[in-house]
């Protein structure tokens, strides 16, 4: 232990000595947090719409009147021909366009069902979802008020949606914890995997492989700095999104700080694990992109829901670590979950760890001699 | 000329010499690519859903097994109480859960109209908003059925443009073309260039006949190249594999590409200029460029729905442009009669980055 805590020493003194990195891996995560907090959300509102109203009557003019008072769309731009329409699109002034044909204003009056034609961009597919949703609803809305006879009668089934956790569907109380999620990916994998990888650079590594330190004191000492920095940014997080943000703590403080223990843990191997495969940093680097980042960012379910994704990649997000710890992060503090139930997911997480720290500290092992 | 050919050179031996960054750079475009280009849907299908059936009617049966056979939902369990649903909520294992209460299918019959109770789990706010609107659309058709067809007052016909049939994919993919570049070449060229530094050959680089210009463009045009084997492979990919229609000029891709890695070369030199070792190089990178950059460019969160500061900001960001640009090229054929501003804004932003970056290297070792 006392040779675990000689490299825990030395660690700690070239850390304290590269101020930048310390102070950015400790502070800029909690920054981070606030600009993206502040700026990413789903919710979609201020559509740009064009317009091309062909009847000019006060029913089109109603029509019209409807859709910029949802507050969902802002009439940016009128145009007179389908040209004008393409035109606006292509240059991304206008997201989607509505076309009411002539005669509208009196087909309404005579009872017929006049046609409106309503253009969306498709390339963002999401959006276009939405707004697509949008539209329905405020044509629906607008003809039961012009055509009050065609009004139809109470449905015989209705739905009354109940929305639990987050009741006003804010987008940044699901965020946040993918946030934290991929924040503390980054910090732990890179600094471990180049703290080592820069060793073998500047040839101390083969120093350290002289002393008369055992593979295991190595890791620990190597990682434990690591693993507090991590410990303390991932704090600085929770409490800036709770101050912030209104992120709630419905669970437990020790279940929270368990999870965090482990997939901070299993970060650290992964860094490790890196380290011992890389020779420089530059590929230390890349391999970290390939095997941390991109899968926390894209297979964990931190933005791209996992039962949407074919089979194959179902089956691969499951050693994704991220995965499990957004399930016990979002359910420990969003929902209060206790670990009764998230057990499944806690044990992975042991799993990943010591399965990372293991073979990361074998392959260390085997290069010593 | 004689010399720049020979660093050139050197800076590829380098890269052979190290096979496994030789290797990277060339495969994982390819895994990401193919990782990105499935995973990054964000079409909500086969949403989860537990059901509560007090009633157990044919009615009621009938009910679940149309949220089943929908796409869009996988009734994954049947429980008796709405108690029972708590536990498939907390663990995130069900989104929604449908409660259909007891006299449902008495009160069809009767013609009284009954409410059903849904439940969703509000953690993830996208994803259930676009479920609860399938559920309400679902039970709203089947309401319509069960009354008879009628008209509406308005007859609404959507038309769906570049992408009828609304595939995220078709958005998301030369999306990744343009964040794999950056990814690929800022970092690299940063390193490149400061791994000299942190082993002192740098200097040694320094006192040769060499000029300045011929030094930097002798470091960054390796990168270069390798962009531009990764665009070819990237828009293969997407075209051959994943069938993203590519609709605009090729020509103007590659021309409008190089104007980009111009920008992202120029940053990973800027970087190099402001980091002592690889560590601090790779840190102001992923931190302060990448990650930025990713969030607020408009690769996944539409910059429309930023506050008015951020989108202002966002016109910073030289991934930015190149979205419009290869999702115009991709999807919509547009040509530079109307990309022209996003190539200004790409060519202004390179030379600005280069020129820093130039001029504080210059400062450094004077």
């Amino acid at each position: 232990m006392t040779k675990a805590m000689a490299v825990y020493r030395k660690e700690l003194r070239q850390i304290s000595r590269d101020r930048r990195t310390l102070t950015t891996i400790i502070f800029v995560p909690a920054f981070f947090l606030l600009l993206y907090g502040y700026a990413l959300n789903w919710d979609i509102r201020h559509v740009a719409l064009a317009v091309q109203d062909r009847d000019v009557s006060p029913e089109s003019r109603t029509l019209i009147s409807a859709f910029v008072n949802s507050g969902y769309f802002d009439r940016v731009a009128d145009v007179r021909t389908p040209a004008e329409i393409d035109r606006v699109i292509n240059l991304n002034t206008a997201r989607a366009a509505l076309v009411i044909p002539e005669g509208f204003g009196r087909d309404l009056a005579t009872g017929l069902t006049p046609q409106v034609q309503f253009i969306v961009d498709g390339d963002n597919a999401n959006t276009a979802t939405t707004v697509i949703g949008y539209a329905g609803n405020i044509v629906r809305g607008a003809g039961a008020s012009l055509a009050p006879d065609a009004a139809t009668p109470q449905p015989l089934v209705t739905v009354e949606p109940r929305i639990w956790y987050n009741p006003e569907l804010r987008s940044t109380l699901f965020l946040v914890p993918g946030l934290i999620a991929y924040i503390l990916m980054i910090t732990a994998v890179i600094s471990t995997a180049l703290s080592i990888v820069r060793e073998k650079e500047s040839g101390t590594m083969e120093q350290v492989r002289m002393a008369p330190i055992d593979t295991f004191s190595f890791v620990v000492g190597k990682s434990i700095p690591y693993f507090f920095i991590s410990l303390a940014s991932a704090a600085l997080i929770i409490v800036a999104a709770m101050t912030l943000f209104g992120l709630p703590m419905r669970g437990n403080w020790l279940s929270l700080l368990a999870a965090l223990s482990l997939f901070i843990a299993g970060a650290l191997g992964t860094g490790l694990l890196i380290s011992t495969v890389a020779e420089t940093q530059q590929v230390a680097f890349q391999a970290a992109l390939l095997t941390s980042f991109l899968p926390t960012l894209m297979l964990s379910g931190f933005i791209f829901p996992i039962s949407s994704m074919p089979n194959f990649l179902q089956l691969v997000t499951h050693i994704v670590p991220a995965r499990y710890f957004l399930v016990a992060l979002r359910g420990i503090v969003l929902k209060g979950t206790g670990l009764a139930l998230l057990w499944p997911e806690m044990l992975a997480l042991i799993i990943y760890a010591l399965a990372m720290l293991t073979v990361a500290a074998a392959r260390l092992a085997r290069e010593k001699h | 000329m004689q010399r720049l050919r020979r660093l050139v050179w050197k800076e590829f031996l380098e890269l052979r010499q190290n096979p496994r960054l030789f290797g990277l750079v060339i495969v994982a475009p390819i895994i990401q690519l193919t990782m990105l280009g499935y995973a990054a849907t964000t079409d909500v299908r086969d949403v989860p859903v537990v059901v509560v059936d007090a009633d157990r009617s044919p009615a009621s049966r009938n009910l679940i097994a149309r949220f089943d056979a929908s796409r869009n939902f996988t009734v994954i369990d049947t429980v008796a109480t709405i108690r029972d649903v708590d536990r498939y909520l907390q663990r995130g294992d069900a989104w929604i859960a449908l409660a259909i209460p007891q006299g449902y299918g008495r009160g069809i019959q009767d013609g009284r109209s009954t409410a059903l109770q849904i439940v969703a789990d509000g953690s993830d706010s996208n994803s259930t908003t676009v479920a609860l609107g399938y559920a309400t659309a679902l039970v709203g058709e089947y309401a319509s059925l069960l009354v008879g067809p009628q008209d509406a007052a308005i007859d609404l016909r959507v038309r769906v443009w570049f992408n009828p049939e609304l595939e995220s994919r078709y958005f998301m993919i030369p999306g990744v073309l343009a964040l794999l570049l950056l990814l690929v070449t800022a970092n690299l060229a940063a390193m490149a260039i400061v791994r000299e530094k942190e082993l002192g050959t740098l200097e040694q680089l320094n006192v040769t006949p060499l000029r300045r210009w011929e030094l930097i463009v002798g470091k960054l045009l390796p990168y270069g190249v390798i962009a531009f084997i990764d665009v070819l492979l990237v828009t293969a990919v997407a075209v051959l594999w994943f069938e993203v229609p590519f609709r605009g000029s090729f020509l103007l891709l590659l021309g409008t590409s190089l104007l980009y890695v111009l920008c992202t070369l120029g940053l990973g030199l800027f970087i190099s200029t402001i980091s002592d070792t690889q560590q601090q190089a790779m840190m102001t990178a992923t931190f302060f460029f990448l990650t930025p950059m990713i969030y607020l460019s408009g690769f996944i969160f539409p910059i429309e729905n930023m506050p008015r500061v951020i989108q202002y900001a966002t016109y910073l960001i030289p991934l930015r442009y190149f979205l419009v640009i290869v999702r115009g090229i991709f999807l919509k054929g547009i040509g530079l009669d109307l990309l022209w501003p996003q190539a200004a804004a790409l060519a202004a932003w390179g030379t600005v980055v280069l020129a820093l970056a130039v001029a504080r290297s210059r400062k450094r070792t004077a």
